[in-house]
């Protein structure tokens, strides 16, 4: 069978998703796909369009890779708008001459800004907010600005506000309706909303229709207002709508709205059977889908058509929870009361600034819409009670009071929604496929994360994912506990509390107050290491030692025969030819098997128990110090050779890795820390794959968080931007103790932020703007931390009782006589069992 | 008869932690418990791990029972039986073990 060659014309949010549906599909090999787009890169997240201006890249908004598509055989084109169209001939044709023919086509076109047609709009400084190259305009255009006006105070226009202002601008929002988020908001939330943002510092002028944009004489220019008032800018952004692009289709006759868009049917279908139109370029029903969701269900329904799936559209639910200008707004369904017979609930606290409106039907019994401004907790489960058709509870009030006021209790049991609510819509995930998740072993919010996707698109629905992946082990059997183990009934967080505040300082202590039975091999190294943390004493002393895994007693990391490997020091990679050398003599005097490890450092295997001392009095004496290569701890900061000598680093990568590794070696942590530090935007240093990443920047550094290779590699998110070097470091001792209080056992920092109520957002919060309070008590454990350091191997050779423990036999100097040797590529590597049965040429 | 053998001296324990001793060609591993003063004894050889490394394991107790956990793959093994938790068809011999004026001392065979 031939294949069907499926063209798709537009490469934004909604076509990709329809490749990838497409690539996803069981009978992805019957069809061959080529995309065209007239944008210069494949397709990126619109939606997160504004956090290019808190220090995204391209790279970092983009949903897709060249190389993704090469793997799945798809063939793309950009820099190329398709031009002309037959629907007889079937084919296309572009603007560089380019005919290609298909099967089946898809128009995934889009949206195009509106300009209202006021005289002087296209002038050098009238720009949009559509695309990256768009983000460019404006970023040219705001360093050479004071002040920006954006035009439209819907959704889109705040985020370009946001924009304006995160450039440094003076910023006024132009709305001819008289509130903000006139489609979302009712009048009571539009006010409050206009009342946050003005607290803000950005003016609001609303009931203003802009009729002409003339020279100005404060600034570059004026815009007049019809009611005679003006306005000075130096530049204006227009955000007052959006419309569908659907030029191609228009002129090659498919069938087209009265007021523009592609007409489509339940399967997405144009009038012309084999040609599709997804996404905002679509009308369905009358109606055209602003938002990604509905575009990625067309999506889905279009592919699903293709391959002969019965998937079809049936409207979407265009309800939206969103952060502009950092505040939190929501709208759901009828948010304007305007069902006949609508009543309403409305909850208005001017003190702390939150607005709610619950919209019920006639009778009372059921949700039709709510407003939330300020507070938006009671968006999931208002949104699942809409969605589902569920009966209200019976004091509907108390789902939009505080908590606290005897109202808290009145909550949407999760229980209640049936399985196929849909709980994150970015992804599409229902409550039965969480369930599904959890019966296959996910336990955790990482886990459904990792296996559905849900809530790691916009995030909104974090909290019911949560609520439903707990009620589902609740439903399981599982007892939703967090304990450590059997010794203590309290989680590492809870047990990191009771060492700090009651000041615990050994594991007996802890035990006899807060436990019970002996402890184990969990409990002891978990303890081991708050102790270690927040105290910080030799972790050799009597009455830790015993808590410590055979690495942290022997101060080296345990290989498969018992033998340990020995790796100094050597902080942000940078090692004098003479330490080097000593390295080379150590490892030949022991004939240790020698290897580059990945943090930039020498690991040196096979040193027996009784030569781990031997071995490191001579690596003190050449001024090296532990590696702590043992350690659940930080471990190494690498760094790429920097502004020094690279002819495009832009600061001093490898001097400011080699402070941090000195500030924060051997910090005991929950599970291991790597940093590193790159010298310029290239990140030969990997820093994006780290816990703590930093990449210079022009003007200082730029701090990642929580990133990590391994089993389920994660980039860092972006934290901070242009720091100097005392406030990263202040963010990063900040970090660091907030992790180590509250992580659980052996949880990475990923992990951990992922599980963390409110994520990065909440995370920014406590360590930038302080919101708990605890900023300078984190600041003050750190530098206890770091006043108690000591090289545990030095304070180890120079202590004769503890070195007896470093000998195989307690009464005898014999050695591990089961140890054995092969030779390979000129070093020694353990003989497997096999080898040793045979004893084939054992060395030495 | 068999008879005791002095392997150390009772200072030479560190409460909660093992030690391995040489008895007749055989790796013993030597373990104390601060907190009930008992001493066992088993076999330094960890058969799933396959390397003479239980002494350097941590102990504990799981369900009131005494454990060593392997340093290597983290099996328990009871002390006082030498049985593996996780998988029981391993069975580590245990050896007596005893204080005695002052000196640990196991039963050669």
């Amino acid at each position: 069978m031939s294949k069907q060659r499926v063209l798709v014309v537009g490469n934004g949010m909604v076509g990709h998703k329809f490749i990838d549906n497409l690539v996803q599909d069981p009978q992805s090999e019957h069809f061959d796909i080529i995309t065209f787009s007239e944008e210069p890169r494949l397709a990126y997240d619109r939606v997160q369009l504004s956090s290019y201006f808190s220090g995204a890249t391209a790279a970092d908004l983009a949903l897709t890779d060249e190389g993704y598509y090469n793997d799945n055989g798809v063939n793309f084109v950009l820099n190329d708008k398709v031009v002309e169209l037959n629907t007889q001939a079937n084919y296309v044709v572009t603007a560089s001459g380019r005919k290609e023919s298909y099967d089946k086509l898809v128009l995934a076109t889009g949206s195009f800004p509106f300009v209202p047609p006021i005289p002087g709009n296209d002038q050098e400084h009238c720009l949009v907010y559509r695309t990256i190259e768009d983000l460019e305009a404006i970023t040219t255009s705001a360093s050479q600005s004071k002040v920006g006006v954006v035009v439209g105070g819907g959704l889109l226009g705040l985020e370009a506000a946001n924009a304006l202002k995160a450039a440094g601008l003076e910023t006024h929002v132009v709305e001819f309706a008289p509130r903000l988020m006139a489609v979302q908001l009712d009048e009571g939330g539009g006010s409050l909303l206009r009342r946050k943002i003005e607290d803000l510092g950005v003016t609001v002028h609303t009931e203003k229709a802009t009729s002409e944009i003339v020279p100005g004489e404060t600034c570059r220019y004026r815009m007049n207002f019809a009611d005679g008032s003006h306005l000075e800018t130096d530049m204006i952004l227009f955000s007052a709508g959006i419309r569908p692009q659907d030029e191609l289709a228009r002129q090659f006759d498919l069938e087209i709205g009265e007021r523009g868009g592609i007409v489509v049917n339940d399967n997405c279908q144009t009038n012309v059977e084999n040609i599709y139109a997804i996404g905002e370029c679509a009308l369905w029903s009358g109606r055209i889908y602003g938002l990604v969701a509905p575009g990625y269900t067309m999506a889905k329904v279009a592919a699903s058509h293709i391959t002969g799936g019965s998937e079809t559209f049936q409207g979407a639910d265009m309800s939206t929870k969103l952060k502009l200008l950092g505040v939190d707004v929501a709208s759901i369904g009828d948010a304007h009361g305007n069902t006949p017979g609508a009543q309403s609930y409305t909850y208005n606290d001017e003190i702390e600034q939150v607005y709610k409106r619950l919209i019920v039907s006639e009778d009372g019994k059921k949700v039709l819409g709510a407003v939330l401004v300020g507070d938006v907790d009671a968006y999931g489960n208002l949104l699942q009670l809409m969605l589902n058709d569920m009966d209200l509870p019976d004091n509907p009030a108390g789902l939009i009071l505080p908590a606290g006021d005897g109202a808290a209790s009145v909550g949407l049991g999760v229980d209640a929604l049936p399985d196929t609510a849909q709980i994150c819509s970015c992804y599409d995930v229902t409550k039965g496929q969480i369930k599904e998740a959890v019966a296959n072993g996910c336990v955790d919010m990482g886990g459904i994360k990792g296996s559905t996707k849900a809530s790691t698109g916009c995030g909104g629905c974090a909290a019911l994912t949560k609520q439903v992946l707990d009620a589902e082990l609740a439903n399981l059997g599982y007892e939703v506990k967090n304990d450590l183990c059997e010794h203590f009934a309290y989680s590492r967080k809870e047990l990191a509390d009771i060492v700090r505040v009651k000041q615990i300082k050994t594991f007996d202590e802890l035990l006899d107050s807060h436990g019970h039975g002996l402890g184990c091999e969990i409990c002891k190294p978990t303890v081991g290491s708050i102790l270690a943390s927040f105290w910080n004493d030799y972790v050799l002393k009597d009455e830790h030692i015993g808590l410590q895994d055979t690495n942290d007693i022997f101060l080296g990391n345990m290989q498969k025969d018992g033998t340990y490997s020995v790796v100094p020091r050597v902080a942000g990679g940078e090692i004098t030819p003479e330490k080097l050398i000593v390295l080379g003599e150590v490892a030949k005097e022991f004939d240790l098997y020698t290897k580059v490890t990945g943090g930039q450092r020498i690991d040196l295997f096979g040193a027996q128990l009784h030569e781990l001392p031997l071995i490191w009095k001579k690596l003190v004496d050449a001024g090296f110090e532990t590696g702590h290569a043992y350690g659940k701890s930080v471990r190494t900061v690498k760094s790429c050779v920097g502004s020094t000598w690279c002819r495009y680093g832009v600061n001093d990568s490898v001097g400011f890795a080699i402070n941090l590794e000195d500030r924060y070696k051997g910090l005991r942590s929950p599970h291991k820390l790597k940093f590193a530090v790159s010298g310029c935007t290239r990140e030969c240093a990997e820093a994006q794959c780290k816990d703590v990443g930093v990449i210079a920047t022009e003007n200082g550094w730029n701090l990642y968080v929580c990133g990590n290779g391994g089993m389920r590699p994660r980039h860092a998110d972006l934290f901070a931007t242009d720091l100097d070097d005392e406030t990263l470091i202040k963010y990063v001792d900040r970090f660091l103790m907030f992790y180590i209080r509250t992580a659980d056992r052996l949880q990475r920092t990923s992990v951990w932020l992922e599980n963390l109520e409110g994520g990065l957002d909440y995370l920014k919060e406590v360590v930038i703007n302080d919101k708990l309070g605890l900023g300078e008590e984190l600041e003050a454990e750190m530098v206890a931390n770091i006043g108690n350091y000591q090289c545990e191997w030095q304070t180890t050779i120079e202590n004769p009782e503890k070195l007896k423990r470093f000998k195989h036999f307690v009464n005898s100097d014999e050695t591990d006589g089961s140890l054995a040797y092969v030779a390979e590529r000129g070093q020694r590597r353990p003989a497997t069992r096999e080898e040793r049965i045979q004893s084939v040429e054992l060395v030495d | 008869m068999s008879q005791w053998k002095t392997i150390c001296s009772e200072s030479d324990l560190t409460p909660n932690t093992g030690l391995c001793a040489l008895l007749d060609g055989e790796q013993v591993a030597v373990f104390y418990c601060g907190k009930t003063r008992a001493l066992y004894a088993v076999s330094n050889y960890d058969p799933i791990g396959d390397a003479y490394v239980l002494s350097r394991g941590i102990m504990g107790s799981l369900s009131d029972v005494p454990v060593v956990a392997s340093p290597l793959y983290k099996q328990h093994f009871n002390l006082q039986t030498g049985e593996c938790l996780e998988e029981p068809e391993h069975m580590l011999k245990t050896y007596p073990v005893r204080l005695e004026a002052g000196e640990v001392q196991l039963q050669a065979a």
